[in-house]
């Protein structure tokens, strides 16, 4: 068993684990952090943007770089449309892959790159919700991107700076290998690549080729957050990925699956561990009441679905409670009406509380309810809505507020100190999210809400699954850096770090099979005396039939003769002995070959000679059959077998 | 041999309630616990004394499963749970946790309030029964216990409808409850993997109908109804308020919208908001034309049909009424029927099955007068239609769902004993399997075959593999392995040789046989082993033989020959003692070859 990392953002996963012959990606995350080195990409043109000045590195003349890079505030930015890292792939032929497991929406982003025009020919599978949720993330991006013509090919983008990195300030010179950084897929090829997708349920067991059966048990972590279990009748493996204890809107994870696994890999904990989500979304609160009491809108720079479903639960109590139940909230995303619209019929998949509303029958959410009184309103883009009013709550995505309506929005308000940004979203930090903003007036709130496991429940967890094995990515392994938070366990660690493999101790002995009745009833077991006690056997001659990687044992239609196995060493005189009583007499014995501790018994009158050693008996005869069997008996007759 | 065996305790030959009772492996799994419409006394319950006479009932049952909210499938649950005493796990899915406990409730108030019947169960037991289900999602395995296995396929039938696969061991079952094949308005159809049960229990309540094509049985349906109101008369139509009347409203609301017609539509009852809003939220168990176009239009909510009032009975006029109970055996349904029987102009539409003793069952037979209590008579004038919209599966779907799954054994339940017997006939050519139709309290006894669990050595496997690879492709070719099968603390394993000796730690003893032949062939030795290759190749087909360096060998069989060029050869045969039968055959063949 092989474990490959193909990832180098620990919260954005992406494993290859090669076993049984199958090659298994464990999630396949993109990582957006590169985005951040680009300029906002803007829904309506901003003057503001376009007059940057433009950045050239000192003691640089380099024609081909002219109007690349962009100066703002004492940072400089790429201009040209936005690129992501996805999963490297040097290391695994994606045409080979034969299955993906997806653990949840936000680790699914790189799909398209892996599935589309890589000749890939596997399964992708993911829960329903996963699906669903992880198709509007998609397509809100795909969307944004694609007014600014920033996906495909279309169009040549900055690339010269890619060759002077090192050249450039920092952080732009800290850039992660931005020569395998690509732009978002096609619509078109999305479409293709979430077509793809088949849809499981919580523990259903899906049949991987046979070999293994792979199943999804809740996580705890976002609606269809799956943790995944490989089992074979011998060995387990569990991936644990996104995984949540907190108890918020999907199901509670389910531990007692994890459990016993021969290898347990760990993937995608909290990226905030210095932040209590609980304290995150007391403080938003508060911070939100103040900045509307004071006349201010708030902007929410979030995601369009997740967290901003408890968010809107939250906030609409609070605002209630503080008497500012009349601020319109606001939802504004190209996939707002589907992914509000969705969350209220997985019913399947929420908490057992949210659960108990739909028997009445009611929403899991309250957020229907909220629209329906009109507090709440959604739209697709800032210009549907018609009556914009102020001072509101708005949620709008990129939180990278490098694409989207929160580019449009920051830009409006960034001069106006009333207003303010709470960011919630924990995969961008937030000062380098508002760097081309700056100068900003606004005011601007940290307020991170990952639920994702942290480090001391993470140990905790470990500790109660008791792998035999554990798999973690670098970022989370002891060393670099005393005092850094880190998974220790008193169980053998695997790290592994992008680019590299790293084979797991799991090794395989024995496949299950089935053993047909009337062969079983053909056998008789013999117990086996001087071996570890309470062993029986027999020999057993079967018909081997191996279909699907599956193994059955029936009988042979002509009853083929087992081979017995003989052990130890017969004793001569014994050997005589039965020979006389088989009636083949008159044995002389004579000693061996020097120095090997055998004899040979001689029989003249069948011309046949006996050699006896520690290990085998050879015995040269003519050819009689009757003597022979005489021989085999007598033989049988002294040797311990089955 | 195992056995499976099945007792329906109701659905034995009819239609009535559904309760089978099924034991394998040592496990007792109760399918269904539904209740009869057509009694009012103790018959309704399924007979629970059968399975003990007295004591406690939990002990017996290691689970019970719901296949759907219909009250003859689920009726008697309270009554068992609350009332018998059984404590043990319950399974249904979720919408039918949801839809079900309103059902029963609505049930109870008709026998307990109307009726005033005694020893019925209460609200609060309907309550605490529903509290000890335990909901399942589609494809979920759901471990029992530790043999006991269940997974639910989806059914069609109603909203949350299921068929269930049950396996203990290597034993394995499918139970479909009710179910339909082909996708209506508002569902899709019933599907279900080869998972190749070893019997398939299935309903059978369309056993020897064929329906014409559903587009069909729509367009008549619509047709009736519009000339009907358009006399001005009225139509009643009994539905239940879940399930049916959904997709008759669908088929209407569009008709009306299409036609511009301005009759008006009634729902009666209070339930048909709830009921739609129940549909709203398990929108994904509805089809997939309902569920990619929600976010848009919600196909359940309806602009033409209004709530019904009861004092909209005696409005003059056309209208159309969905009224529940379906059968018509009480109920407003039932007030409707009597107040617009004796009207010619008036028409009755069942769009469903009705149970025997039901006032619906009376009138389709045919009946004109129906007797009520208290010496009431109805004479019945209005047009009575029959049209099937009950979505079960017809002859043609049941064939094809066993075509789907392919079982070892069908079992016929939920249906009437000669239709039954006709599909019986029907499934045993077509399939050439079993297929049998207990009657109730009647057992039907199902040999599966042993199958036992065993570990399969790799090592063993993989030299297999080797030498069956390396020799051509023949897909008929038997691979007959040989090794020793191991019994440690009740588990098998299935070694090799050498594998067996490291494991117990003993020494192996090899025991070898050398034979000796002359053999008067002038020429090298080398050609002397050419010409017997040439025999063996041809006497021993389908073996491999090899010759390297002089020497022939057929599996531990060596054969040397040795010898100066121009003088008689000596040919040594050798063999280990478990290719006995090998060596003295081939021994055999070069000694006859010398003579």
């Amino acid at each position: 068993m092989k474990l490959y990392c193909l990832s180098s953002d620990a919260a954005k996963p992406c494993f290859v684990l090669s076993f049984k012959e199958l090659l298994i990606m464990l999630d396949c995350g993109l990582s957006a952090h590169s985005v951040l080195n680009f300029l906002p990409l803007p829904p309506v043109p901003s003057t503001r943007l376009a007059s940057l000045p433009t950045y050239t590195p000192p003691h640089i003349n380099d024609p081909l770089l002219e109007g690349e890079l962009k100066e703002c505030c004492g940072r400089v930015f790429v201009d040209s449309v936005p690129e992501f890292c996805p999963p490297l792939d040097k290391v695994v032929d994606f045409s080979q892959l034969d299955v993906i497991l997806i653990s949840n929406y936000t680790c699914m982003m790189a799909l398209p790159f892996i599935t589309e025009e890589t000749g890939f020919k596997g399964q992708v599978y993911a829960t329903e919700p996963t699906l669903q949720i992880g198709r509007f993330y998609l397509e809100e991006l795909s969307e944004w991107l694609s007014e600014g013509g920033a996906t495909g090919e279309g169009g040549p983008g900055a690339r010269r700076w890619k060759e002077l990195v090192h050249l450039l300030p920092p952080p732009l010179a800290q850039a992660v290998r931005p020569r395998a950084w690509r732009r978002l897929f096609s619509a078109a090829a999305l479409a293709r690549s979430l077509a793809r997708v088949r849809v499981v349920g919580y523990d259903e067991r899906v049949d991987l080729y046979g070999a293994l059966d792979a199943t999804a048990v809740s996580s705890g972590f976002c609606l269809g957050s799956a943790n995944w279990v490989l089992r074979s009748a011998h060995e387990k493996v569990a991936y644990v990925s996104g995984s949540s204890t907190l108890t918020t809107h999907p199901r509670p994870i389910n531990q007692a699956a994890l459990r016993g696994a021969d290898l347990l890999v760990l993937a995608a904990l909290t990226q905030t561990p210095a932040h209590n989500p609980d304290h995150m979304l007391g403080d938003l609160c508060v911070h939100a009441a103040l900045t509307l009491r004071a006349g201010g809108s708030v902007l929410l720079p979030v995601y369009p679905s997740g967290v901003l479903y408890d968010l809107l639960e939250c906030l609409s109590a609070h605002l209630e409670g503080a008497g500012l139940g009349g601020v319109p909230l606001y939802v504004i995303s190209p996939v707002a009406d589907a992914s509000l619209a969705y969350s209220n019929i997985l019913a399947e998949w929420v908490s057992g509380g949210k659960q108990a509303r739909v028997a009445l029958p009611e929403e899991p959410f309250p957020h229907a309810a909220l629209a329906r009184a009109g507090r709440l309103r959604h739209a697709k883009a800032l210009h549907h809505l018609p009556d914009f009013r102020q001072p509101c709550v708005v949620f709008a995505g990129h939180p990278s507020l490098r694409f989207g309506a929160a580019v449009h929005l920051l830009e409006l308000w960034a001069s106006n100190p009333a207003h303010a940004v709470i960011f919630t979203e924990p995969d961008f930090p937030y000062v380098e999210a508002l760097a081309p903003f700056q100068p900003l007036a606004m005011k601007a709130f940290h307020c991170p809400i990952d639920t994702s496991l942290n480090y001391s429940q993470a140990n905790k967890l470990v500790r109660e699954l008791r792998p035999r094995e554990l798999a973690l990515p670098e970022q989370y392994a002891a060393g670099g850096g005393a005092g850094r938070p880190h998974v220790g366990a008193d169980v053998p660690t695997v790290v592994v770090k992008r680019g590299a493999a790293k084979a797991a101790a799991v090794r395989r002995r024995a496949a299950r099979g089935t053993l047909c009745g009337a062969l079983a009833a053909r056998a008789v077991p013999r117990e086996v005396a001087g071996g570890s006690g309470g062993l029986r056997a027999a020999p057993l001659a079967a018909e081997l039939r191996v279909r699907d990687a599956r193994v059955e044992l029936v009988a042979p239609p002509a009853p083929a003769r087992a081979a017995p196995l003989h052990w130890s060493s017969p004793d001569v005189e014994a050997l005589v002995r039965a020979l006389a009583r088989e009636g083949v007499g008159s044995a002389r014995v004579e000693a061996g070959a020097e120095g090997e501790g055998g004899s040979i018994v001689h029989l003249p009158r069948h011309d046949t000679l006996v050699h006896v050693e520690p290990h085998a008996t050879h015995v040269f005869c003519e050819g009689r059959p009757d003597v022979r069997q005489a021989l085999r008996r007598a033989l049988a007759a002294c040797l311990p077998h089955v | 041999m195992p056995e499976i065996k099945i007792t329906p305790l109701g659905a034995g030959q009819d239609v009535g309630r559904s309760c089978i009772l099924l034991s394998m492996g040592g496990k007792n799994i109760m399918l269904d616990c539904g209740m009869h419409m057509g009694y009012n006394d103790e018959r309704r319950f399924p007979d629970f004394s059968y399975i003990v006479p007295e004591g406690p009932i939990t002990s017996q049952i290691d689970c019970v499963i719901i296949s759907h909210f219909h009250l003859d499938h689920c009726g008697a649950l309270p009554y068992m749970s609350e009332m018998v005493g059984y404590t043990g796990p319950i399974y249904m899915t979720h919408p039918t946790k949801a839809i079900a406990p309103i059902l029963l409730e609505d049930m109870r108030k008709v026998a307990v309030e109307r009726k005033g019947e005694s020893n019925f169960f209460t609200s609060q037991m309907i309550k605490d029964c529903i509290k000890k289900v335990t909901a399942v999602t589609l494809h979920q395995s759901v471990m029992v216990d530790n043999e006991l296995e269940i997974k639910a396929y989806y059914a069609g039938h109603v909203l949350g409808a299921a068929m269930f696969w049950i396996r203990v061991g290597s034993q394995s079952v499918v139970y479909t409850g009710d179910y339909n094949m082909t996708p209506d308005r508002h569902l899709g159809a019933a599907w279900i993997d080869k998972c190749r049960p070893d019997l398939l229990i299935s309903e059978s309540t369309y056993a020897t109908t064929i329906r014409d094509s559903k587009r069909c049985r729509e367009r008549d349906f619509l047709k009736k109804v519009h000339e009907c109101v358009e006399k001005g008369g009225k139509v009643l139509i009994p539905v239940f308020a879940l399930g049916r009347a959904q997709e008759l409203c669908i088929l209407l609301e569009t008709y009306w919208e299409r036609m511009n017609l301005k009759y008006p539509v009634y729902f009666a009852l209070g339930l048909t908001e709830k009921a739609n809003n129940y549909y709203k939220m398990f929108i994904t168990w509805t089809n997939q034309k309902i569920r990619k176009t929600f976010v848009q239009r919600n196909m359940f909510d309806f602009k033409h049909i209004k709530p019904f009032d009861k004092s909209y009975i005696d409005n003059p006029g056309a209208m159309v009424v969905f009224a529940t109970p379906g059968m018509l055996h009480a109920g407003l349904s039932l007030n409707i029927f009597k107040k617009w029987a004796p009207y010619e102009q008036n028409m009755l539409i069942m769009p469903g099955f009705c149970v025997q003793g039901t006032v619906g069952h009376k009138i389709l037979n045919g009946a004109k007068k129906i007797e009520f209590e208290n010496r009431q008579v109805v004479e019945v004038k209005m047009a009575v239609e029959y049209m099937s919209f009950s979505a079960h599966a017809d002859a043609k779907g049941i064939m094809q769902l066993i075509q789907y799954c392919e079982p070892k054994n069908v079992l016929l339940v939920h249906g009437e004993a000669q239709k039954m017997e006709f599909l019986k006939d029907k499934i045993e050519k077509e399939f050439s399997i079993n297929c049998y139709m207990p009657a109730n309290g009647e057992t039907a006894v199902i040999n599966t075959p042993t199958k036992i669990p065993i570990d399969v050595s790799l090592r063993l496997l993989k030299a297999e593999a080797v030498r069956y690879n390396a020799q051509p492709p023949d897909p008929k070719r038997r691979r007959v392995v040989h090794g020793i099968l191991c019994v440690k603390d009740n588990r098998l394993s299935f070694l090799d040789i050498d594998e067996v000796c490291e494991e117990i730690g003993i020494n192996r003893h090899i025991i070898r046989f050398t034979s000796t032949v002359r053999f008067d062939d002038p020429g090298p030795a080398v050609k002397t082993a050419e010409k017997l290759k040439g025999l063996l190749t041809e006497k021993l087909q389908g073996w491999s033989i090899t010759i390297s360096d002089g020497n022939i060998s057929v599996e531990s069989v060596l054969i040397k020959v040795e010898g100066e060029d121009d003088s008689t050869k000596n040919i040594y045969v050798s063999w280990t003692n478990q290719d006995e039968d090998l060596g003295s055959y081939i021994l055999g063949l070069l000694q006859s070859m010398v003579q």
